[in-house]
C-alpha cells in the first residue's frame, strides 16, 4: 500500500501547486505576520494604530486574495483536490512546523505572557502594546495577552470563514452556518464582553455556557455578578437557564449542532481555520473507545470541580441564605442520582453495555467524592480544596487540552481534537443528542457506494460510511452536525434531518433495491 | 464444517461473505489476486485526486476479517476442477471447496484497435490500473479518453486535477446518450466542456500510434485527424472477467450463466456481480448489470440461499447514481434514452445548466415510469414506493416535495417544475 502512496506524492503534476496570485497573496499575508513577529521581538513601532491596522489588514487581504484565486472562477462545488499531497494538509513537513509553532505560541500565551510583553505593573511592551490602541478603542483599557489572542482568534474565524464560504458556496447550509459562527465570534465572544467592561459591567459572553465556561461559578465571578446589581443577576440567571432550559430544548429540536457548529467559538475556529485539517481525524474504532472515556472523564472532572468550588463559596448558616453548603451538596447528589435514574429507566435500551457501566462508574465516583467531602468534615476533596482543583482543571483542561493540544495539533490530529476528546459541554450536549433529540443523519435508501468521502472528511472521526452502507440512520453523540459528510457525498446519500423520535434508530439489514420478499424476511426477523 | 469459497473480494463477494457469516458458521474463504483487503472500487478516483488515501478506501478495518472469521487469501486462481471441487492457483497451490461463489468482476473492453496494447494505453477498473495510471501520467501533458461512459468522465475529472489536457472522444451525439435522453445528455456534455475538457461528439478511434520506444505518441480518429497524447484511456465499457473459465463445463455466454437463484449449470457453483449473466432477466433489466448496487444485492440474496433460506435474486425497481464533475445524478425507475411512442418525457432544466429532471411516463395511461434527476437529490424510498404503487405523473409532480433529499436551506424547485409541466401540457 505504501508504494502506491509514495508514487502519488512524487507525481510531477501534483494539483498542489500554487498559482502566481496565490504566491503573491501568501507573501502579502506573511508581511502582515512579520509585523507581528517584529512586535514579539520587542520592536517598538512609532505609530501603533497604523502598524496594527497594516498588520491585520495585510493578513486579511492576503487570505482573501488567496481564497478568491483558489475558488472563484472555478465551478461551484467542493474540491479537495490534492489535500493529501500537500505537505501542510497531509501531515508533511510544513504541517509539523505549523503544529509546533502553534503549540509554542500557546505555551507562551498561557504560561509566559511576559515574553509577549505583558507587564503587571507598568506599560505593556512587545506585541501586547501593539494591540493597545484597538483595546483602548473598544473597552477603554490597555490590551492583555487575552485581548491579543481574542483579536487574532476572531480575525482567523472571519478570514478563514470567508475562505470556507467560498469553498462551500454551492451549499447553503454551510454558508449560513458559517455566517452564524462568524457573527457569534465577533459579536458575542469578542465585542460584547469588551463593551460590557467599557460600561462597567462584568465581562460576560452569553454564548459561553458552563461547563465550557468553567469559571462561571467561581467565587470571583459570582461576586462580580452579585455586585453588579440587576444586570449581574440577570447574567447569572441566564447562565443557569442556558444550562437547564435553553440547551436541552434546542438540542432536543435540532441536535447539538445548534451550539457546536453554529455558535461555539472553539467549533468556529475548527470549522474555519481548521477546515483544511478535518480529514486528519482518526476514524478507527480504537480512537472511538478512547474518545468516549476521555471526554466523559473530563465532564466528571469539571462537575466535581464546580461542586467543590461552589461548596466552598456557600455559607453554613441557613439564616443568611437558604442555600447552605449542606443543602447544595445533597441537592446536587440528589439531582445527579435522579438524572441517572431517569436515563436508566427510560433509555437504557439505547445504551451499549460499556456505556451503562461507564455511567454507573461515574455516578459512584461523584457520589463518593461528595460523601468523602461531607464526612471528612473539612470541606476538602481528597485533602485539597476546590480552588486547587480549579487551578488544576484550568491548567490541564482549560489550557493544555483545549489550547495547546486542541488547536496546536490541528495539522497533525485534525481540527476537532478538543471538541471530540475533551469538551465537557460537547459531552453533555452529546448525551442529550444521543438520547433525547430529533436530530439524525439519514441515508438515502440503497444509494451508498461505500466510497468513504463522508468518513474521511468527518472532523469528529465518525465512521459515517459504516452506517450509510447499511442504510442506517446516524445517531451519534459526538456528531456536531457540520453537514460536511452530506456535502462531500458524491451520490447524495446523506441528509441532516430533524424528525420524529420514533424510528430514529433503525437498522434494516437489507438495503433498499432488493425485492420485497427479502425486505419482509428481514423485517419479520427483527420483530 | 462446510467450506464456502468466494473468488473475488469486490462488493459482491464481500457482501455475500458478510451475510453468510451473519446467518451461519460455515468456513468462509475469500480469494483475491487484486488486493489484500476489500476496498471500494468506486472511490479509486479519489485516491488519484488526493481527496483520500488508500486506507480510506477500506470500508472495514483490517481486524474486522479475523474477528468475523472470514479468511482472506491472496492468490490467483488459474484453473478450477469442478469435478474434484478443487481450485488450482498460479502458485501451484490447491484448495478445495464445498460451495463455490464466482465473483470475479469485470475487465475493460478492447475492440482490437491498432496499438491498443502499447505502453500508455490503459483502462481503469482495478487497483493495478490505478497504480499504472500513476506511472503513466508522470510527465504526461496530454491525454485522450475513448468512450463516453461513467468511467470516462471520472477519468477526465481525475486527469484535470493533475493539469493534464484531456480530449474526450464519444461516439454518440452527446455524452452517454445511449443511457440519457438527449436533453440530459446535452446538458452534461456542456458541463464537461465547461471544465475545459475537449469533448468530441460523434468521434471514434481509428488507431493508436507508437513512438520509437513503443509508447503511445498520438491517436488517429475516424476523420483522419491525428491527436498528440501521452496517455490513452480506454473507457468503452467492461465485460465479465471469465477468460480463465473458458473451456470448462461451466456454461458461459458473455458472462457466467446463472438462474434466478444465481446458480450456474454446475451444482454448488454460483456466480454474482459483474461476471454473472442472468438467463432470464426481469423485464426492463439487462442480463448483465455491471453496477455496484446489483453486485451488492446479488451478494445479499445468494448469502440467503447458501445459508439454507433459498431465495431468488429479484431486484426491485432500477436505480443508479453517478457524478459528472459537479453534477450529481440519480435515477429511479426507467427513463429510456430514445423513448418509443408509448413513453413521454417531461423535461425541466434550470437556467444555470446544473440542475434538471426528466420524468418518463406512459403516453396512454399517464403512469409514472421513472425519473432522471441532476443536481437535485431525491429520496430513493419515495420513488420506490411510487413505482410500486403505479402512481400517475400528476401524483408524482404534485408530491415532488416529499421526495426532495437536498440539504437544509437549499433552494427548492418543485413549484417551478410543476408550473413548467402545466405550461408544457397546454402547449401539447
Amino acid at each position: 500500500m505504501s508504494k502506491l502512496e509514495h508514487n502519488m506524492s512524487l507525481t510531477a503534476e501534483a494539483p498542489a501547486k500554487l498559482s502566481t496570485t496565490q504566491r503573491l497573496a501568501s507573501g502579502i499575508g506573511l508581511v502582515g505576520l512579520f509585523i507581528l513577529v517584529l512586535a514579539v521581538a520587542n520592536v517598538n513601532f512609532p505609530n501603533k494604530t497604523l502598524f496594527l491596522s497594516l498588520s491585520l489588514g495585510l493578513i486579511a487581504a492576503g487570505t482573501i486574495i488567496f481564497a478568491n484565486d483558489l475558488y472563484l472562477g472555478k465551478h461551484e462545488g467542493i474540491k479537495n483536490d490534492g489535500v493529501w499531497f500537500k505537505s501542510l494538509t497531509g501531515r508533511g513537513f510544513w504541517a509539523w512546523i505549523l503544529g509546533i509553532t502553534l503549540t509554542l505560541f500557546y505555551i507562551v500565551l498561557y504560561w509566559y505572557p511576559q515574553y509577549l510583553g505583558l507587564n503587571a505593573d507598568g506599560e505593556n511592551t512587545g506585541i501586547i502594546s501593539l494591540f493597545d490602541p484597538l483595546s483602548q478603542f473598544i473597552s477603554g483599557n490597555p490590551a492583555s495577552q487575552w485581548f491579543v489572542y481574542g483579536t487574532l482568534y476572531t480575525l482567523a474565524i472571519l478570514i478563514f470563514g470567508y475562505k470556507f464560504i467560498l469553498k462551500y458556496r454551492n451549499n447553503r447550509y454551510e454558508v449560513i452556518r458559517t455566517f452564524s459562527v462568524m457573527f457569534f465570534q465577533l459579536g458575542f465572544a469578542f465585542l460584547l464582553p469588551e463593551i460590557l467592561i467599557r460600561l462597567n459591567q462584568p465581562y460576560y459572553n452569553p454564548a459561553n455556557i458552563w461547563p465550557l465556561n468553567y469559571d462561571l461559578f467561581t467565587d470571583y465571578k459570582i461576586n462580580e455578578f452579585l455586585s453588579a446589581g440587576n444586570v449581574g443577576v440577570i447574567m447569572l440567571a441566564f447562565g443557569l437557564i442556558s444550562i437547564f432550559v435553553i440547551t436541552p430544548i434546542l438540542t432536543y429540536k435540532y441536535g447539538k449542532r445548534w451550539y457546536c457548529s453554529w455558535v461555539c467559538g472553539c467549533g468556529g475556529l475548527a470549522e474555519t481555520a481548521g477546515d483544511p485539517y478535518r480529514q486528519l481525524s482518526n476514524k478507527s474504532q480504537y480512537a472511538w473507545k478512547i474518545e468516549r472515556w476521555v471526554i466523559h472523564s473530563v465532564l466528571v472532572f469539571v462537575t466535581v470541580m464546580t461542586i467543590a468550588v461552589l461548596y466552598s463559596f456557600l455559607g453554613d448558616s441557613a439564616n443568611d441564605f437558604w442555600l447552605t453548603k449542606d443543602v447544595f451538596l445533597w441537592g446536587t447528589a440528589g439531582f445527579l442520582t435522579l438524572l441517572f435514574a431517569v436515563i436508566m429507566i427510560f433509555k437504557r435500551k439505547e445504551l451499549a453495555q460499556d456505556a451503562k457501566y461507564g455511567a454507573i462508574g461515574y455516578l459512584v465516583v461523584i457520589l463518593s467524592i461528595i460523601s468523602l467531602n461531607y464526612f471528612s468534615g473539612n470541606g476538602n476533596i481528597f485533602s485539597f480544596g476546590g480552588y486547587q482543583l480549579r487551578e488544576w482543571y484550568g491548567f490541564l483542561i482549560g489550557a493544555a487540552f483545549s489550547g495547546v493540544i486542541g488547536v496546536g495539533f490541528y495539522p497533525i490530529f485534525g481540527s476537532r481534537v478538543w471538541c471530540r476528546y475533551g469538551c465537557p459541554m460537547a459531552a453533555i450536549l452529546g448525551m442529550q443528542q444521543r438520547l433525547f433529540s430529533r436530530f439524525r443523519i439519514t441515508t438515502n435508501g440503497g444509494q451508498c457506494i461505500s466510497c468513504g468521502n463522508c468518513s474521511t472528511y468527518c472532523e469528529m472521526g465518525i465512521d459515517v460510511r459504516a452506517y450509510a452502507q447499511k442504510g442506517e440512520n446516524i445517531v451519534r453523540s459526538s456528531c456536531v452536525g457540520c453537514g460536511i459528510c452530506s456535502a462531500v457525498c458524491p451520490r447524495g446519500v446523506l441528509k441532516l434531518e430533524n424528525d420524529d423520535m420514533d424510528g430514529r434508530i433503525n437498522s434494516e439489514e437489507v438495503m433498499l433495491g432488493n425485492d420485497v420478499d427479502l425486505m419482509d424476511l428481514v423485517n419479520q426477523k427483527s420483530k | 464444517m462446510e467450506h464456502i469459497v468466494i473468488i473475488g473480494n469486490g462488493i459482491s463477494g464481500i457482501t455475500c461473505a458478510r451475510h453468510i457469516r451473519k446467518n451461519s458458521d460455515a468456513k468462509i474463504t475469500v480469494i483475491s489476486a487484486e488486493s489484500e483487503y476489500f476496498f471500494s472500487r468506486t472511490a479509486l478516483m479519489y485516491v488519484y485526486m488526493g481527496h483520500m488515501k488508500w486506507n480510506h478506501l477500506k470500508p472495514y478495518e483490517d481486524w474486522f476479517w479475523e474477528k468475523n472469521r472470514i479468511e482472506l487469501k491472496t492468490g490467483f486462481v488459474e484453473k478450477i476442477d469442478f469435478e474434484e471441487k478443487m481450485l488450482h492457483f498460479s502458485s501451484e497451490e490447491m484448495m478445495n471447496y464445498d460451495k463455490l461463489v464466482l465473483a470475479t468482476g469485470s475487465v475493460y473492453n478492447k475492440f482490437g484497435w491498432e496499438g491498443q496494447d502499447l505502453k500508455g494505453v490503459q483502462g481503469l477498473v482495478s487497483k493495478q490500473d490505478l497504480e499504472l495510471l500513476e506511472k503513466n501520467t508522470k510527465n504526461c501533458k496530454k491525454a485522450v479518453i475513448i468512450g463516453g461512459g461513467l468511467i470516462g468522465v471520472e477519468l477526465a475529472e481525475m486527469l484535470k486535477t493533475r493539469n493534464i489536457e484531456v480530449t474526450f472522444l464519444i461516439r454518440e451525439e452527446a455524452f452517454w446518450h445511449n443511457v440519457l435522453p438527449i436533453q440530459d445528455a446535452e446538458m452534461i456534455s456542456k458541463h464537461i466542456k465547461s471544465h475545459g475538457v475537449d469533448l468530441r461528439e460523434k468521434t471514434e478511434l481509428d488507431k493508436i500510434v507508437a513512438n520509437e520506444n513503443g509508447r503511445v505518441k498520438s491517436i488517429i480518429i475516424n476523420s483522419g485527424e491525428e491527436i498528440e497524447c501521452h496517455l490513452v484511456g480506454l473507457c468503452t465499457g467492461v465485460r465479465p472477467n471469465i477468460d480463465f473459465l473458458k473451456n470448462s463445463h461451466l456454461e458461459t455466454d458473455k458472462g457466467i450463466l446463472v438462474d434466478t437463484f444465481l446458480q450456474t449449470n454446475i451444482k454448488d457453483v454460483y456466480a454474482i456481480g459483474d461476471c454473472a449473466q442472468l438467463k432470464q432477466p426481469l423485464s426492463h433489466r439487462k442480463p448483465i448489470e455491471a453496477v455496484w448496487y446489483a453486485g451488492r444485492m446479488m451478494g445479499e440474496a445468494l448469502a440467503q440461499t447458501l445459508t439454507g433460506n433459498k431465495m431468488p435474486y429479484k431486484p426491485g425497481n432500477w436505480f443508479n447514481s453517478a457524478k459528472f464533475f459537479d453534477i450529481e445524478y440519480q435515477t429511479y425507475g426507467n427513463v429510456s434514452a430514445k423513448p418509443g411512442d408509448d413513453e413521454m418525457h417531461f423535461h425541466w432544466q434550470h437556467k444555470d445548466n446544473t440542475k434538471a429532471i426528466t420524468i418518463a411516463f406512459d403516453a396512454n395511461s399517464n403512469k409514472f415510469l421513472g425519473i432522471n434527476t441532476f443536481g437535485i437529490r431525491m429520496r430513493h424510498s419515495v420513488f420506490d414506493q411510487w413505482l410500486n404503487e403505479n402512481r400517475k405523473i400528476n401524483h408524482v409532480l404534485a408530491n415532488l416535495k416529499q421526495a426532495n433529499f437536498d440539504p437544509e436551506f437549499y433552494t427548492r424547485y418543485e413549484k417551478d417544475i410543476f408550473k413548467s409541466f402545466k405550461e408544457n401540457l397546454k402547449k401539447a
